[in-house]
């Protein structure tokens, strides 16, 4: 690791004013620390959003789920309010890499990092997701702008996340087998009536799937998808799984996500 | 005394120092004033180095030295030698390139060590390595072994043209040609052993220390076989004098093979401790272990079996190419070789059989012995061709083989070895029995009628352990001994050290070893030690590999408890007046037959160290015997797997339902530790079979270099298995014991590929099955 | 730079001083030579490296050390009973050979600790899935599974 300065801000204000030039936000450490052990991210400095305080917690109103963005992914899954109001939600952060991450990783450093494999940008675009910033609120439709690359500018710190509660909803996960990120993952989120299909894994970003939610929300019910053949092109391909592969599977993953929120 | 200890699933005595942290592993060694290495590595599969720049790394915070290949020439440092010498089929030797520590004007693969850079701290030393300016003149790579003996294909070393290493055969081609000719059936297979990477959990460490007070270096080092690194380090390398050299092997995390061999780094701490006069520490990270631990496996292979109409078996002719990577390691040339091609007869009374092996330079990591070695390899050729050969046959895949297992022993193969005993009808039986085979089609109809795939797999393997007879692994080009020494030192108060060249890298040899002398002479358990892994406290020692230890390292420690029995018994007969003749050593006692007589084995070993009342001018006083032992023969542990798989045809995703393993290991001395030894190996088989492949992209770049990208199974990628044993003892050591270590590794692959060629409905798919490869080829399958 | 470190490790109140990039697990090994905690890997699959912060399970070669400022961490040195009496999922992992090499076992028992605590009777599934994070390349962890089952009952009856 690259030598750097340490911050450790006890505001979202004082966080904020660090975060300039080089310097890169610590939320849960889980990507940013290996990457930086690789020596392939060499911030000057580190601004560890750890201490401060509300950045953490989950609050539920029945019509939103809010997730502060320094909740970690442990808190999510095991949470009583998550799992009454959005199952699917708690079921996908129990899914997040292993348990040990899930005790670190975070919300917000999920959002913020935008990974293509990572799992909470599907919930956050099916959930139809409001992110709130310390500059103001974006929609999860406009928040992912590509691999890696987020709505934020500099400066602007993710405070919290909410999420609409659907009427049911369901995450299946394709994970790759080596590290266990998602090589496709979709999340099918039935608000009654209207349905929207979101793909983590199988593109540069999470994108939503335009005819499986035309179908779906025609008749909720995995048929409605089985045979929706969705296009590669633009689909990520690795030595895990081609383009073709991807696509296949996001039919399947689909298919299998309705049938989960059936149940 | 209690019940006797061989055959009893005792608790290991290593494992409460690992269970509470209290291990020495060699990275938890910490010396006075040690500083730090770091690797200047090449970030090119070949390339020419045209000039290393230092001058930045030298300013950097921490510096202390750098040291180049040219500094390694000047100091007349050699390379890293290959220890054994294959004959080609001319008569000439194998090229052997030289294989510096430090490269030399030309890098030939990823990782390759271009320099050492020693710092105050890990961190510096690292920051230091990253400003050395190296220039290099890229060269075209060739990484594919198949393709590196090509016409026009990038040349790697100037004393191996063609970029052969060697042409190498066995057995009878115009015998194995004429069997073809009258062949009723031939079966043919185009197969690629996949290269594996062995990733032991704990990386490899080495700490080089120099003493200027006696001019001598110690070496901590993660290593498999101290005794052997260090003679190749000294005699070799260094052209030092082997008593001036140390080499500490404490706990080591897993080896597989990895950490049999001489690497760079160890010779280049070594040296630099001299030259900076201060210990000098490496501890290789995960990512600098995919580039430089050596790789294993990697063999291209076309197979045919030639049978007669019933399906009995006439011949088989072999043709292998093994990509032995950019230089030889120490063991590299023997693995494709001898431990491989002799392996190709099986458990089957196959009459003829002839292989021809092409070892081929490529600008990957060098590619040496894991778990296995060779005869995974060739249980994959064999037990494929089998099974396969049974489906277009359509005769059952367990009748097959029963028709053709070898029943009589000794057996003398068609490819050198001789097969001292085994059952394998037995063990076909129990594996049948145990995994339930009758009840398969049940389990099948109800897979089908969730929409899922079943298939059902065996592989009945042989494998050669308790390397070697000395004398026949010389006539095979051997350039070391392959015996085993051991220690008996009994103390005046008749507790017990054992000091053995068998080295434990997780394998219990603590207590199994314990096990045994306990046993031997009648004391608990817990009054033995056994000691290994320090040049300076063991007499000698060739080391932990081809599942030897129990064979030839517990066999030497048997020698030399037989000595100290029956030096005791001298004592005993002076201490009782009696005759030698009549005195007997029991239960930890010796008596005079029809007497009261009675001397315990304590107060024999203090008559021995205190010698008042003491046969002096027959004996020496004291009880401490060693012995070296060199087996007659291999041992031949074998088995049968059967695998038991379901597919999800839509997503390609395997899961193993059932996997039975029984093996005949000969006698056994702890069950529970050798289901363990089971368990990996299954885990490291199936792992190759399903999960595992490394992959270089065509400019040599590793693109599987980390676990992101290359997978070892996780517990969730496996289930329980079902194992069991059969027994012949083996015939030629006194425990009667075969080796357990690698048969997993060896058997599963073959059982699991079969398994999911059955399900699938195919003739053959590559390894490793992974979701991807199992749905493609499904989706091509059902295109044709 | 140098900054100052402060935490509780195995119930002693200790401090160091380190560069910020160290790393938690480097503290533990190098400045308190606590050398249980083991490092397999660089990009936080190995969990040879898990330790329990706060009372939770986690990599401590994934988080820098200045992230435990004031944190409770407990190390497999702290595990067994002063007197040297094993933890019940210590013993499990002895009586069942949960352990060959032992480098991953100290990672392994610091999760399965954590893991039985709100699991006293787990499934198969349930404790394999738990071991996501936890590599082993010799046990093909039959025995590491039937030892956290046998220990999260011990733990659960209170042995």
């Amino acid at each position: 690791m690259h030598a750097f300065k340490y911050h450790r801000p006890s505001s979202v204000n004082d966080a904020a004013a660090l975060a300039k030039g080089e310097a890169k936000l610590l939320a849960g450490g889980q990507t940013l620390v290996q990457t930086m052990k690789l020596r392939l991210a060499s911030p000057s400095d580190i601004i560890d959003l750890g201490t401060i305080k509300d950045l953490a917690g989950i609050k539920s109103d029945g019509k939103t789920v809010t997730i502060g963005a320094m909740t970690r992914h442990a808190d999510v899954a095991h949470s009583a309010d998550v799992k009454k109001a959005i199952p699917a939600l708690a079921a996908l952060a129990g899914m997040i890499g292993d348990r040990q991450v899930r005790a670190m990783g975070t919300c917000g450093g999920s959002i913020a990092n935008n990974d293509p494999a990572a799992d909470y940008p599907a919930a956050a675009m099916a959930l139809n997701a409001t992110i709130t910033t310390n500059k103001g609120k974006y929609e999860a439709e406009k928040f992912f702008k590509g691999m890696f690359t987020t709505a934020l500018g500099a400066g602007e710190i993710i405070t919290s996340i909410s999420f609409q509660v659907p009427k049911r909803a369901a995450y299946t996960k394709f994970k790759n087998p080596a590290s266990r990120f998602a090589i496709v993952g979709v999340f099918v989120a039935d608000f009654g009536g209207s349905v929207r299909v979101a793909v983590t894994g199988a593109g540069p970003s999470v994108f939503r799937q335009a005819d499986m939610e035309k179908a779906l929300s025609a008749k909720f019910a995995p048929e409605s998808v089985a045979n929706i053949k969705v296009k590669q092109d633009g689909l990520n391909s690795d030595m895990h799984a081609s383009a073709e592969y991807r696509a296949h599977l996001v039919t399947v993953m689909a298919k299998r996500a309705v049938e989960a929120a059936l149940k | 005394m209690g019940a006797p200890l061989i055959g009893a699933r005792v608790e290991r005595k290593e494992d409460y120092r690992f269970l509470t942290g209290a291990g020495q592993y060699t990275d938890d060694v910490d010396l006075p004033r040690q500083c730090y290495a770091a690797f200047v590595r090449s970030p090119h599969a070949h390339a020419v180095i045209k000039k290393i720049n230092s001058a930045k790394a030298r300013k950097s915070a921490g510096f202390v030295a750098i040291y180049t290949g040219e500094d390694f020439a000047a100091a007349k440092l050699g390379g890293l030698p290959c220890g054994w010498l294959i004959t080609d089929v001319n008569g000439q030797p194998m090229k052997e390139p030289p294989h510096p520590c430090l490269a030399q004007g030309k890098v030939r693969y990823v990782g390759d060590q271009v320099a050492i850079v020693v710092a105050e701290t890990i961190d510096q030393a690292r920051d230091a390595a990253e400003l050395v300016e190296v220039d290099y003149e890229v060269l075209t790579a060739v990484v594919d072994g198949s393709k590196a003996t090509a016409k026009g294909a990038p040349q790697l070393h100037e004393a191996a043209p063609n970029n052969t290493c060697y042409v190498w055969a066995i057995g009878d081609k115009a015998a194995a040609d004429a069997a073809f000719a009258k062949a009723a059936h031939v079966t043919k297979l185009d197969l690629i052993n996949n290269r594996l990477v062995p990733n032991a959990m704990e990386p490899r460490v080495a700490i080089g220390s120099y003493s200027r007070a006696d001019d001598s270096y110690t070496l901590y080092v993660a290593s498999q076989n101290p005794h052997v690194e260090r003679l190749l380090m000294t005699a070799f390398v260094m052209g030092l004098p082997e008593h001036k050299v140390r080499v500490v092997a404490g706990d080591v995390g897993g080896g597989f093979g990895s950490k049999i061999y001489l690497y760079a780094e160890d010779v280049a701490v070594t040296w630099t401790s001299k030259q900076i006069n201060r210990p000098v520490k490496w501890t290789s990270d995960r990512s600098e272990a995919f580039l430089t631990d050596a790789h294993g496996r990697d063999h291209h292979t076309v197979a045919e079996l030639a049978m007669d109409k019933d399906g009995h078996f006439l011949g088989m002719r072999v043709k292998t190419t093994a990509n032995v990577g950019a230089y030889l390691s120490t063991f590299a040339s023997c693995v494709p070789t001898i431990l491989y091609a002799t392996l190709l007869a099986g458990q089957y009374k196959t009459p003829v059989i002839h292989c021809e092996v092409t070892a081929v330079f490529t600008n990957t990591t060098p590619v040496d012995a894991y778990r296995g070695a060779g005869r995974p390899e060739a249980t994959y050729v064999v037990e494929r061709l089998v099974e396969t050969a049974a489906r277009e046959m359509k005769i059952d895949p367990a009748e097959i083989r029963r028709r053709n297992f070898i029943t009589a022993f000794p057996y003398q193969t068609p490819v050198a070895l001789m097969y001292d005993i085994g059952d394998y009808n037995a063990t076909m039986d129990a594996a049948q029995k145990l995994g339930d085979v009758a009840g398969y089609p049940a389990r099948k109809k109800a897979s089908e009628a969730k929409g899922k795939l079943r298939g059902l797999g065996y592989a009945a393997y042989i494998e050669a352990c308790g390397i070697a007879p000395s004398a026949v692994a010389g006539a095979l080009g051997a350039r070391a001994g392959l015996f085993e020494a051991g220690e008996v030192r009994v103390h005046p108060t008749g507790s017990v050290t054992v000091f053995t060249g068998s080295h434990s890298h997780g394998q219990g040899h603590e207590t199994t070893f314990a096990q045994v002398v306990a046993d031997r002479l009648g004391m608990p358990i817990e009054n033995v030690d056994i000691v290994h892994g320090d040049t300076s406290k063991v007499l000698f020692g060739m080391g932990t590999y081809g599942s030897r230890s129990i064979a030839v390292g517990g066999t030497a420690i048997v020698k030399a408890l037989d000595k100290v029995i029956a030096k005791g018994k001298k004592i005993a007969a002076h201490l009782m007046e009696a005759a030698e003749s009549d005195v007997v050593f029991e239960n930890g006692a010796y008596t005079v037959a029809g007497t009261d007589k009675k001397k315990m084995f304590g107060e024999v070993a203090f008559a021995a160290y205190v010698p008042h009342n003491y046969p002096h001018d027959k004996l020496e006083p004291g009880l401490n015997e060693n012995a070296f032992y060199d087996p007659s023969n291999f041992t031949f542990p074998a088995g049968t797997y059967v695998c038991e798989v379901e597919v999800d045809p839509e997503t390609g995703v395997v899961k193993i339902e059932k996997f039975t393993a029984v093996d005949d290991f000969g006698n056994i001395i702890n069950p529970m530790i050798v289901e363990g030894q089971v368990h990996g190996g299954l885990t490291q088989g199936i792992g190759q079979a399903l999960t595992e492949g490394c992959q270089y992209d065509a400019s040599g770049q590793l693109t599987t270099g980390s676990f992101m990208d290359y997978c070892i199974p996780r517990a969730t990628d496996v289930p329980f298995y079902q194992v069991d044993t059969r027994v012949t003892a083996c015939t030629h050591n006194p425990l009667g014991v075969k080796g357990c270590g690698e048969a997993g590794a060896i058997g599963a692959p073959a059982a699991l590929m079969n398994a999911i060629t059955d399900a699938l409905g195919v003739k053959d798919m590559p390894m490793p099955a992974s979701p991807q490869t199992v749905w493609r080829t499904l989706k091509n399958k059902k295109a044709a | 730079m140098a900054v100052k470190v402060s935490l509780k490790v195995n119930g002693k109140s200790v401090s160091a001083e380190v560069e910020e990039r160290t790393l938690l697990v480097t503290v533990i090994r190098e400045h308190l030579r606590l050398t249980g905690t083991h490092v397999g890997c660089d990009t936080a699959q190995c969990g040879a490296c898990t330790v329990s912060m706060n009372g939770k399970a986690v990599k401590s070669c994934s988080m820098l050390a200045m992230q435990a400022e004031g944190a409770d961490v407990m190390t497999i040195e702290g595990v067994a009973k002063p007197d040297g009496t094993l933890h019940p999922m210590q013993a499990a992992f002895k009586e069942h050979h949960g352990l060959q090499c032992g480098f991953c076992t100290p990672g392994m028992v610091m999760n399965a600790i954590d893991f039985a605590k709100s699991h006293p009777n787990p499934s198969e599934s349930e404790i394999r899935e738990a071991l996501e994070g936890n590599l082993c390349r010799c046990t093909g962890y039959h025995n590491i599974v039937k030892a956290i089952g046998a220990g999260a009952k011990a733990m659960a009856a209170g042995k």
